[in-house]
């Protein structure tokens, strides 16, 4: 195998039934440091996440900041290490069969913070060279793939190549951490809020520029944002995370259509609307989160509920289908065996 | 696809790709007080290195009946010390010792100091306090006093007091060292270099040690003059430089008697000390904004 064989697209192993990528379990809680006389508490930043992505697809995670989404993030391609759970891509669980190493060969990620991200004392060329350097590519051949992403990314190197990051635009600077993620070959791209800092303007040409590459490139992106019309407008499907759990999952379409869980259709609810015999007319959900150190009990989300009963504090639901293909949300009202007076009656359709 | 806001920074000046270190020195040269700073420096430098060729009068040489010449005496420009030796002389040869005393120490503290720092900002945890609390105790200790004492225990002797000059210079480096790592290695590009797969080392070569060398330098820099006075102190107790060595903190401690007579001739080693100190804080600022490339 020749040095420029390392940096080939890494084969499909399972096929196109596999998912890509299956998280279950995940867990992660940090240790909030107390004072000399007071205990310190644990906040479980990812309690018990589990999803998947197929191949192909782009699944969006949504929820309000400090959900837990970005810590997901950076559990999956092992920048922190998780407490518990298994990440399995393309079948091969991380760790026993996958090494680091090789996941993120497979896995990259793009940061929100489009200056932090890229060092400032490289030029764009060697930013983007470094990660095939690592890989063992010679540096002339390292540099070679460099323009050619930079092609790819829309800048041309001539004028870009010899650039540091303080003399780019934002929306450069971002197609620079895109060509970056895209020079190990991956097969997955994680987006943490990449295009949240851009102007609107800005922000569309990323947009499509992340499609045109995953259909060149055959890619699957796993799309973190807070922003819901971005999400609707890039994801087939969304998972939405509410204190570190996942709380609704389905495709976007029927999420967008029939959300089952109050904290999504809060969270759609709060979307501005441009149509004036739309308007929102109250908050659809009061308050901040809860204090994350000492997490509600039962459903974390009772405490805003405007449904909440005494079954909810009592007991945690547990992600369950609602009927449609693919969708599933963590709510009381949802199993019609909780005993919450709202609860879905159960339907043939569901026995059958 | 084509993104409109690329093709106006097509108009916008087009840069050749250069190394940052190219960079820097253009910026360096473009600060006239960084160039004279460099080159009162030099000279002071060449001097010292070339003085046993400059055909200057033996700084060993002294004469009773010409003690303490006033400036601008015939065959002595600065006067006499008050053994009669010629200050000119003495001032040139005393850089030699003076500005190993003031630059070695520094040098090995930087090199040492930015080692043990970045080691311990990257790799954190235990190694970092290890390391960290182990420089505080030398914190403990007035740095004047422990160089005296480490000197005092090794014995008297150039070689000595450089290696306690050493020793008292790496603790401050190392905090330097250690909280502009610890910054840098927060930033999401670590993080992006570490998502690649690269390891601790090459990321603390590429990626950290860039970002932490110019504040680091820079600081480095601003303790040359405080090592020179060390030194002339160690010198002044008779645990560094010996007469009748030629050294600027020692000539200036032996000539403090003659104050009252020549005053212009006994601070003559003062302003030599003084000069180098000014040049190389200067030079240190220089730097620091050369090596900014936000500029």
């Amino acid at each position: 195998m020749s040095a420029t064989d390392a940096l080939d697209p890494v084969a499909d192993v399972g096929g196109p039934q596999q998912p890509l990528l299956a998280v279950s379990g995940l867990s992660k809680s940090f240790a909030v440091r107390g004072g000399l006389f007071r205990h310190g508490g644990v906040v479980r930043a990812v309690d018990d996440v589990s999803f998947s992505v197929d191949k192909g697809e782009v699944l969006g995670i949504v929820g309000e900041s400090g959900c837990g989404k970005s810590t997901t993030a950076r559990l999956i391609i092992g920048l922190i290490d998780p407490d518990g759970g298994e990440i399995a891509f393309d079948g091969e669980p991380v760790g026993p069969a996958l090494s680091l190493r090789e996941l993120r060969r497979r896995v990259q990620m793009v940061f929100q913070d489009s200056y932090a991200s890229l060092n400032p004392r490289l030029t764009v060329e060697d930013t983007i060279a470094f990660g095939p350097k690592v890989h063992g590519i010679t540096p002339a051949e390292a540099r070679e793939r460099a323009h050619e992403l930079l092609r790819k990314v829309g800048l041309d190197p001539a004028l870009f190549a010899g650039r540091y990051p303080h003399e780019l635009s934002g929306g450069q600077r971002q197609r620079i951490n895109i060509a970056r993620a895209l020079a190990l070959a991956p097969r997955l791209v994680i987006l943490d809020e990449a295009v949240s800092a851009l102007d609107k303007s800005v922000e569309a040409q990323v947009l499509n520029l992340l499609l045109d590459l995953k259909d060149e490139l055959g890619l699957t992106y796993v799309f973190i944002s807070h922003d819901l019309n971005v999400v609707r407008f890039i994801s087939d499907r969304v998972v939405v995370m509410y204190l570190g759990e996942v709380v609704e999952s389905g495709p976007v379409e029927s999420l967008w259509a029939d959300a089952r869980h109050p904290y999504t259709r809060a969270l759609l609810a709060a979307m501005p609307s441009l149509d004036p015999d739309r308007r929102t007319r109250e908050a659809p959900i009061a308050g901040d989160p809860p204090n994350p150190i000492n997490p509600p009990e039962g459903c974390r989300f009772h405490t805003r509920c405007p449904y909440a009963e005494p079954v909810c504090s009592a007991a945690a639901p547990k992600l369950m289908p609602t009927g449609t293909d693919r969708h599933a949300a963590a709510c009381h009202m949802v199993d019609p065996a909780s005993g919450h007076s709202k609860a879905a009656p159960l339907r043939e359709s569901e026995n059958a | 696809m084509s993104a409109i806001a690329d093709d106006i920074v097509r108009v916008a000046v087009v840069e050749k790709a250069r190394g940052y270190w190219t960079d820097v020195g253009r910026r360096l040269v473009g600060d006239p007080v960084s160039v004279v700073c460099a080159g009162v420096l030099l000279l002071i430098m060449a001097g010292a290195i070339f003085a046993p060729y400059l055909g200057l009068a033996d700084p060993y040489q002294g004469s009773m009946i010409r003690r303490l010449r006033p400036l601008g005496t015939a065959g002595y420009p600065l006067g006499t010390d008050e053994l009669g030796r010629d200050m000119l002389s003495r001032l040139v040869h005393g850089g030699r010792l003076s500005l190993l005393i003031g630059l070695v120490p520094v040098g090995l503290a930087f090199v040492i100091g930015t080692t043990l720092g970045i080691i311990a900002g990257y790799v954190g945890g235990l190694l970092n306090q290890a390391i960290m609390r182990v420089v505080d105790v030398f914190y403990a200790f007035p740095a004047v006093l422990l160089a005296i004492a480490i000197s005092g225990a090794l014995g008297a002797g150039i070689v000595n007091s450089v290696l306690s000059l050493t020793i008292i210079f790496i603790p401050p480096v190392v905090r330097v060292a250690e909280s502009v790592t610890t910054s840098v290695r927060g930033l999401d590009f670590v993080d992006a270099a570490r998502a690649s797969g690269a390891g601790p080392l090459t990321i603390m070569r590429v990626h950290v040690l860039g970002n932490v060398l110019g504040p680091i330098f820079v600081y480095a820099t601003s303790l040359i003059s405080v090592c020179m006075i060390f030194g002339a102190g160690l010198s002044f107790l008779g645990l560094g430089t010996k007469p009748p060595e030629p050294e600027w903190g020692l000539m200036l401690n032996t000539l403090r008697t003659a104050i009252y007579v020549n005053p212009w001739v006994a601070a003559l080693p003062g302003v030599m000390i003084f000069t180098v100190s000014i040049c190389f804080n200067l030079l240190s600022d220089g730097m620091r904004s050369a090596m900014d490339v936000r500029d």
